[in-house]
């Protein structure tokens, strides 16, 4: 016999919830689109907003971080800090050339 | 009687280590963009100018939607609601399809147009444009094929539904699949403003 350690999220995310949350990627996107066509300025700031913004609402939702316990929420924090340090690494890299 | 081993909560930690190596290889993709940019912003402003931002769009609605029936689908398999999970997992492998054939479009388009990798076209142009299109068709083409990767295993999880392998209290299977599908979605929200709305 085997120890089951299955553990299924306490609760499955809610229809409401899930629509919810693609209804907001929709209007995420179109707000987006829009902001790329006023300004170069208007374009880059939607850019590093709104586009980690989307990608946060599926990780946190769709993914299921929101259901999962600390060790798989400290796995992904870990990846994307490494991630971010190789970025801010290859800006500075390209600022100070 | 032996109970068949079972451990969901390893199983998501595994898929979330895949994903890991995916988030790196796709970022080292999304360096080298940021750094030719960087080199090149003009040539790469006027690159994407020239891509299809409607088709752009349009595809970033159908695998957000895509990403939306699954989360469902998997809802619905929690909730003990099968018959609906099914329809909601085919409408999103359809989804799919939608995409491949509407990137399908928008690449042949291009080639018709002598812009593809060493095209006559493409070769005439400045350097800053030919990297443009080089890391265009190298990163929507990578991330084509893990639609189609996603798409063969959502399959599989709609052949293991139907047959009662996936199911209420044993979803473990199709919720890592719906993981690889989601962060697929992330990679493409990423995609859009960096090729389509960079002009």
């Amino acid at each position: 016999m085997t120890m089951d350690t299955s553990h299924p999220p306490a609760e499955p995310a809610s229809y409401q919830t899930i629509t919810t949350v693609w209804a907001a990627l929709l209007v995420l996107t179109g707000l987006l689109v829009a902001a790329s066509g006023v300004s170069p300025f208007w374009a880059v700031a939607a850019m590093l907003t709104l586009t980690p913004l989307k990608a946060g609402l599926v990780l946190y939702y769709f993914m299921h971080l929101k259901y999962e316990g600390p060790l798989i929420k400290g796995m992904v924090a870990i990846a994307l800090t490494t991630l971010v340090i190789f970025i801010g690494m290859m800006f500075l890299d390209l600022a100070f050339r | 009687m032996s109970v068949p081993h079972r451990d969901d909560f390893g199983a998501r930690i595994g898929m979330w280590l895949f994903l890991f190596t995916e988030m790196m290889l796709f970022g080292g993709l999304f360096l080298l963009y940021s750094a030719y940019r960087s080199m090149h912003p003009l040539e790469f402003h006027a690159a994407s100018e020239e891509l299809n931002v409607v088709l752009g769009v349009f595809n970033t609605l159908v695998l957000l939607t895509s990403s939306w029936t699954l989360a469902l689908s998997l809802t619905a398999v929690e909730k003990g609601e099968t018959r609906l999970a099914k329809g909601l997992l085919a409408a999103t492998i359809l989804l799919g399809v939608v995409f491949l054939v509407d990137k399908g479009f928008e690449w042949s388009a291009e080639f018709r147009h002598g812009i593809y990798p060493n095209g006559p076209e493409l070769l005439k142009r400045a350097p800053g444009e030919v990297l443009f299109f080089g890391l265009y068709f190298t990163m929507t083409g990578l991330h084509g094929l893990h639609v189609l990767a996603g798409m063969t295993l959502l399959s599989v999880a709609l052949l293991k539904l139907a047959q009662g392998e996936v199911k209420l209290g044993n979803s473990v299977f199709l919720e890592n699949i719906g993981l690889y599908w989601h962060l697929v979605d992330v990679i493409w929200i990423f995609l859009l403003p960096l090729f389509y709305l960079a002009a």
